[in-house]
């Protein structure tokens, strides 16, 4: 009895973070539109986009590849596992033993490989400059993404998610600056990874300036439902896991009951909004920066990463 | 070489030139071969003879152009016996595309020229020549990792057809060949054979953006070649027509551009401004681009005097609100990392193609229409023209900002004084041939217009700038990256419709 209610709490969570990542999305849209003084789309627009997606015809190169029809379903798959390991409302979930820092990076590393592949597919140059910039990015950004998560790691003494969101909660965190040299960072690579200003512009229509855009141009349909959905699920991971890192509190303990997962979910849909309305607030006070600023942005992640780590290691000798 | 003959109306006068008196307001000379011929070599020696345009009859040659020097305007005519002239490309090298034309409309061919492939004509066209009906070479591009990036001519946001096929080392651009002309609507032959009154609602649709200026232009050249003058208050409305052309197009190029660098705050403001702006003339002009307001003889509709508090409102309001949005834009190191040294164009450059308009003053050469070869009413009013040195994006950015401020200036001196009487003249059926030169928000507009005894069109010529600023952004973005060429070009914003005809 307990497995199934376990598995149930597990498989809320799993549609939980399947079900709000369009709204993230339309949320940091509605936001960023009442910023400039616009009305905006409803917060629900991403919802009937993916619904108008799935309706339509996908259309294909001539010379499309099995992997170019199969990498959107890849890439939602690994996205989605990913995203659904990392505690949201609680800690300590049945599947929480696999939900390891370095086990997410993995699989967000094998979906930006399959979908960066299938972008060159096809063989038109926009899919090759959209690839080559991404992995310009990821080459930088997945360094500085293991920096950070073995500063955390260290801290907590796990790279899982579970115990290191329980070890922040508790009280034996208290101010350390290899922390917020981490929080800075992973704030850094966030950024990158969602393909948002400074970095990428996911609202252009300039093919030239695309990063992430131009990889996935000549996706359309139901494919591109699946990549769409899959971007708005790395947008919720990565608020979530700066949440769980940083901010864990109000989180449920494991089989902590209803009414505790209940106040969880709460203060989660009160940090995703937080998140959502921070990303909207920068990405509306920043112009995008030239492509080759990147790697000098993302090097910063990196060195604060780095610099984490060693600050860690030169204050536990002393 | 003389001093004397370095004066561009002595040469054609001496060049075995015959005046053509009906030319009004400037000479035009008709030059035989041997003096064309020398006209095409003098231009290689005497740089600051300016070529305003280049373009053809069925019969005949045409060339403006400018003594920088003296101020001198002046026509060049050749009859072209065989279809024959000889270019004027190795000189002028705005002159290319120019004569590629004139091949693709009226079968002239360019001596001497050497780009001989179509530009206009794609082939297409059920008259087109035989020689559009090759297969269109690009320039060729060799070297280690080279990779070609082509775009378009469908673009993805809501813009004019046009191909660009980039060369790029990396993300470094080493070439880009532009390709045009896939808007080609035959306005030129539309306007032939018509009325003057018909021929001049095709002015004003020649490039949506510039309406006024064209239809402006058009008007002028109508009213220079039958010798009448349109009433003042005529002359005012049309001014104020053209400011607040000016107005909305800075406007909304001042976001466009901001937009491309991701920056969309100030698109969203510009784009709130520029439709105030839009709204304004709606309500002065009954028409949201004034877009056949302006009519040879004068102007078609007086303005709503209803609409003059709205538009003392609309100078205010923008004079609060664009110091704000400059401060902005001058403030955000994020932008300006940007814009600054962006898409550079060097003065020599600009001065080679003679380019106006914001590419032109932001790279030091301070030609305007309405300083340079001033026209009423705005030889009667106060206003500056910036100029600026750098000719990068960031420059042509400040001077749309700044020739803004000028434009509200002008707008208040013009509803201050907006003279009383006739808001229009009768234009006389008589044979003429005029030209015109006014200032449109994109540059210099040109305008010659032949009528025969019937008032009818004979030939009408409209040259937007864009012809002379197209060549210059294939030169700017070279050595920049590619991701940068959006905001080089939306920084150049040249017509496609203005220039394809």
């Amino acid at each position: 009895m307990a497995l199934i209610l376990n598995l149930i709490v597990q498989g809320a969570q799993m549609a939980l973070v399947l079900l709000l990542a369009p709204l993230l999305t339309g949320v940091v849209r509605l936001m960023k539109a009442r910023l400039m003084g616009r009305r905006g789309p409803s917060p629900l627009q991403p919802y009937r986009d993916l619904l108008r997606l799935t309706r339509k015809e996908a259309v294909l190169a001539e010379n499309a590849s099995w992997l170019f029809r199969t990498a959107p379903y890849l890439v939602f798959a690994m996205i989605w596992v990913a995203a659904s390991l990392i505690p949201t409302f609680a800690t300590g979930l049945i599947f929480s033993w696999s939900a390891d820092l370095i086990a997410i990076v993995a699989l967000l590393g094998s979906a930006r490989f399959f979908l960066a592949l299938a972008g060159m597919d096809i063989g038109t140059s926009f899919g090759g400059i959209g690839s080559s910039r991404e992995m310009m990015i990821a080459s930088l950004a997945e360094p500085a993404m293991l920096m950070i998560v073995f500063t955390v790691s260290l801290v907590a003494g796990s790279t899982q998610l579970s115990t290191v969101a329980a070890f922040m909660q508790g009280p034996d965190v208290g101010l350390r600056v290899s922390l917020a040299l981490a929080l800075i960072g992973l704030v850094i690579v966030a950024i990158a990874e969602n393909a948002r200003i400074p970095v990428d512009n996911p609202a252009t229509h300039l093919e030239l300036t695309m990063v992430h855009e131009a990889m996935v141009l000549e996706y359309s349909g139901r494919h591109l439902a699946m990549i769409e959905a899959a971007s708005a699920l790395k947008l919720l991971l990565y608020v979530s896991l700066i949440a769980c890192l940083f901010a864990p509190f109000g989180m449920a303990t494991a089989a902590a009951g209803p009414v505790a997962y209940a106040a969880g979910a709460l203060a989660y849909g009160g940090k995703l909004l937080g998140g959502g309305l921070l990303l909207a607030l920068f990405e509306t006070s920043i112009a995008k920066m030239r492509v080759f600023r990147v790697p000098e942005f993302l090097g910063v992640a990196l060195m604060l990463g780095l610099l984490g780590l060693v600050l860690l290691f030169v204050t536990r000798s002393l | 070489m003389a001093e004397a003959a370095r004066d561009l109306v002595r040469f054609l006068s001496v060049a075995g030139g015959r005046l053509v008196a009906a030319h009004k307001p400037w000479p035009r000379y008709t030059l035989d071969l041997a003096g064309w011929r020398k006209l095409a070599q003098t231009l290689a020696d005497v740089p600051h003879w300016a070529l305003i345009d280049l373009w053809a009859e069925p019969d005949q040659a045409h060339a403006a152009l400018r003594d920088e020097i003296s101020g001198a305007i002046a026509i060049a005519s050749l009859a072209c016996a065989d279809r024959r002239f000889p270019a004027l490309s190795p000189a002028r090298p705005a002159a290319d595309r120019l004569e590629r034309a004139m091949r693709d409309l009226f079968g002239l061919d360019a001596e001497g020229a050497k780009d001989r492939r179509a530009w206009l004509d794609h082939g297409r066209w059920p008259v087109g020549g035989d020689h559009a009906k090759e297969r269109y070479e690009f320039l060729p591009v060799e070297g280690e990792g080279l990779h070609v990036i082509p775009v378009g001519p469908v673009h993805a946001g809501i813009i004019e057809p046009g191909y660009f096929r980039f060369t790029a080392s990396g993300e470094t651009v080493v070439r880009l060949e532009q390709r045009l002309g896939f808007v080609h609507k035959g306005i030129e032959g539309l306007m032939a054979g018509r009325s003057v009154a018909e021929a001049a609602k095709f002015a004003s649709r020649v490039s949506g953006d510039s309406a006024v200026a064209h239809s402006l232009a058009f008007a002028r050249a109508v009213e220079a070649a039958l010798g009448v003058e349109a009433p003042p208050r005529a002359h005012h409305l049309r001014a104020l027509m053209a400011e607040l052309e000016r107005v909305a197009n800075h406007l909304g190029d001042f976001g466009a551009i901001l937009n491309d660098v991701s920056f969309p705050l100030m698109h969203a403001h510009c784009g709130a401004l520029r439709e105030k702006t839009l709204r304004a003339a709606d309500a002065a002009f009954g028409h949201r681009l004034m877009m056949d307001r302006v009519v040879p003889g004068g102007v078609a509709r007086d303005i709503d005097p209803a609409a003059l508090p709205a538009l003392r409102a609309l100078i205010a309001e923008l004079r609060r609100i664009m110091p704000r949005l400059a401060h902005i834009y001058d403030e955000k190191t994020s932008i300006q990392d940007r814009t600054v040294t962006t898409g550079v164009v060097s003065a020599a450059q600009v001065n080679r193609f003679a380019a106006g308009g914001f590419v032109g003053r932001a790279a030091g050469r301070g030609f305007d229409a309405r300083k340079s070869v001033p026209y009423p009413p705005y030889d009667a009013l106060a206003f500056d023209v910036p100029v600026l040195t750098e000719g990068d994006v960031n420059a042509r950015v400040w001077i749309r900002i700044r020739e803004i401020e000028q434009s509200l200036g002008l707008i208040e001196q013009i509803v201050d004084r907006l003279p009383d009487g006739k808001i229009s003249v009768e234009i006389p059926v008589a044979t003429g041939e005029g030209a015109a030169l006014v200032e449109g928000f994109r540059g210099e507009v040109f305008a010659s217009v032949k009528i025969d005894g019937q008032g009818r069109v004979v030939r009408a010529r409209p040259r937007d700038p864009s012809w002379l600023q197209w060549p210059l952004l294939e030169a700017a973005i070279l050595d920049n990256i590619v991701a940068d060429f959006p905001v080089c070009n939306k920084s150049f914003n040249c017509s496609y419709s203005g220039h394809d005809l």
